[in-house]
């Protein structure tokens, strides 16, 4: 009987930051002009420190500006992918549960894209313009969860094969609707097609845009966190749960709308990345036991890690092209996703 | 109407010195409806219901199945909001306390649902102690030693650091029943807890929960099928059929052969023991 301790979680997570570090460094070193790797670290930490004004090497512009800003939006779409798949599976009760399989991020991406068909019509004012595209996500992720739980819902209870089979036929159907619409529409600022179905991270984006992104991460990763012991007692089941003092509705909607939320900011700035939020919590998991309290920093974490390294390699694997990262995301993702099904219904 | 009269009316019960004399639990005229569909018929009635009970007791609620004593259960449990009347605990209507709060002063067994992923018994103790603390929060060494007392308390010590699902189906119940005292309740509520139990298990279990409910002055309400263990075991019997309370009052005075075989419809016979107990022997046809 030893209880999870304060001091526990914070060498947990100082563990996988540090790997986050070393991950980083790697994935500076590769592109078209070479570095040497202590020299990355040494410049990321100082960059870390706030002294980024003390890089004074040539190569200082190419790292800051155009490969440290991609490996930024990758540890940001990592970490929420991940917390929105970790924070589904708890609130439907199964483990295969992410927000790709289940079609969120498709729905996600068509609320991005008719934003961005809209937007030159609408006429807004350009500091509002550059977060319509990530609250119509965020749109169009909550409708699209909302509608695969009720597909799912068999006799008042959730059917875990129905749900995933409702997801995948969801996402299958909202991924022909972006089709029909990047086919017709004619717009020069909606990205490629490529880009938001497979998800990809070669947009670079402005300054504030980052913070944002990095802001909206943290209020709703610290929403679902504090729900974590209820997403605990949760897991046993919504009956039980009711008995042991939690307040299923509330904890279910609030969740719902900080994962939806998760998702659309991700698939606003990198399309529909899959399989995230399903490999990276079940690692966490196997390593650290399946207590939210633990898990949803873990998985954050993690999710930032995995994104990065996935990137990295599709940056690397057919240099000088570019794979998208969903490419190498589904690669992994997608064997792991049947090989667990089996599993369970074995 | 008559049934809460008889449960009120003076009684001299054989354990009536265990009992306190307060009222702790008060169903009044409480009646609930179900339906699938708001615009159709309700396809479950529940009617008024009413009976009282104190500190210390075990009231079983019996009936055949679709009699409604699963949906009183959860009436009382405070997850179904009831159609009319009102349940009282401690004088505070149940209907109007916080979940957090309800947690603190009722607990649930019942059959689980299976675990998604696995845990260690302890682990699954300590969720009694949630609605105790916030939702974000470390447990103290309070809440891990009032989790190794429940365990102790159910005789299941040594399955602390056993995993869920490589105990067996006994253990599980009394484990379920731990997690239930680490809520530290005042009223206990217990739906068919010896379902698939062997004969030792369930003797076991009834018992531990009779010295429990004495010490701790549990108020106990129990569902079962069991006619036998609940005349052993309760103070106070709920006799139901289809949607309706018949009958409130102690074993002895409910136990009685046409009342019994028009309820569960079959032949059986009553006999009356020793210590005020009595025994059912079911009789078939042949």
């Amino acid at each position: 009987m030893r209880p999870l301790t304060f001091r526990k979680l914070f060498f947990q997570c100082l563990f996988l930051l540090i790997i986050l570090f070393f991950v980083v460094v790697v994935a500076l070193k590769f592109g078209a002009v070479p570095v040497s790797l202590y020299a990355l670290g040494r410049d990321l930490l100082r960059v870390l420190l706030g002294q980024s004004s003390q890089i004074s090497s040539d190569y200082g512009l190419i790292i800051q500006n155009i490969r440290l800003p991609r490996i930024i939006l990758g540890i940001i779409v990592g970490a929420s992918l991940s917390v929105a798949g970790t924070s589904f599976q708890a609130l439907l009760r199964n483990p295969l549960a992410d927000p790709y399989v289940l079609g969120v991020s498709s729905g996600a991406a068509l609320g991005a894209i008719l934003s961005l068909i809209a937007e030159p019509h609408l006429a807004l004012p350009p500091a509002f313009g550059a977060l319509l595209t990530p609250l119509c996500a965020f749109v169009g992720a909550a409708i699209t969860i909302t509608a695969v739980y009720f597909l799912g819902r068999r006799q008042g209870q959730i059917d875990s094969n129905t749900l995933l089979l409702g997801g995948v036929i969801t996402a299958s159907f909202l991924s022909a609707v972006i089709v029909f619409l990047m086919s017709t529409v004619n717009s020069s600022n909606t990205r490629g097609m490529v880009f938001w179905l497979m998800g990809n991270l070669s947009t670079s984006f402005q300054k504030s845009i980052y913070w944002f992104l990095a802001a909206g991460f943290f209020i709703a990763a610290a929403v679902i966190y504090a729900t974590a012991n209820d997403l605990n007692i949760l897991l046993s089941g919504e009956k039980e749960a009711m008995h042991l003092g939690v307040d299923v509705r509330r904890v279910r909607f609030v969740v719902y709308i900080a994962a939806s939320l998760l998702t659309g900011l991700a698939v606003s700035v990198s399309g529909a990345v899959g399989y995230v939020g399903l490999i990276v919590p079940h690692v966490m998991r196997l390593i650290f036991g399946s207590d939210h309290r633990t898990l949803l920093p873990t998985a954050a974490l993690g999710g930032a890690i995995a994104v990065v390294i996935a990137d990295t390699l599709a940056r690397i694997v057919v240099a000088p092209n570019e794979l998208p990262v969903g490419a190498v995301t589904a690669v992994i993702g997608a064997p792991l996703f049947i090989y667990l099904l089996r599993r369970r219904l074995a | 109407m008559s049934p809460a009269r008889s449960s009120a009316a003076p009684r001299v019960p054989p354990q009536s010195t265990r009992l306190g004399t307060e009222i702790r639990l008060a169903v009044e005229q409480v009646s609930y409806a179900y339906s699938a569909n708001p615009s159709q018929a309700p396809l479950f009635t529940l009617e008024a219901t009413s009976f009282q009970a104190r500190p210390g007791e075990i009231v079983a609620i019996l009936g055949p199945n679709a009699s409604g004593k699963s949906t009183l259960l959860q009436l009382i449990a405070g997850v179904l909001n009831p159609l009319s009347g009102r349940i009282l605990l401690n004088s505070s209507v149940i209907h109007s306390l916080s979940p957090r709060t309800r947690a603190q002063r009722i607990a649930m067994v019942q059959q689980e649902s299976r675990l998604l992923f696995p845990a260690r018994v302890w682990q699954f103790v300590l969720q009694g102690r949630h609605a105790h603390g916030g939702s974000l929060r470390f447990e103290s060494k309070d809440d891990m030693q009032i989790a190794q007392n429940a365990l102790m308390q159910v005789g299941a010590a040594e399955l602390a650091d056993r995993w869920m699902d490589q105990i067996s189906g006994g253990e599980k119940q009394r484990v379920i029943l731990a997690r239930a005292l680490a809520q530290q309740p005042l009223l206990l509520l217990l739906d068919e807890p010896t379902l698939h139990l062997d004969i030792a298990a369930q003797v076991g279990l009834l018992d531990a929960l009779r010295r429990l409910c004495a010490r701790n002055r549990y108020t106990v309400i129990v569902v079962t099928h069991e006619l036998n263990l609940a005349a052993e075991y309760a103070d106070q019997i709920l006799l139901m059929q289809s949607g309706r309370c018949l009958r409130v009052g102690p074993p002895a005075a409910i136990y009685q052969r046409e009342l019994l075989e028009q309820v569960f419809q079959v032949p059986l016979k009553v006999e009356m023991r020793g210590h005020g107990r009595p025994r059912v022997i079911i009789l078939s046809d042949s």
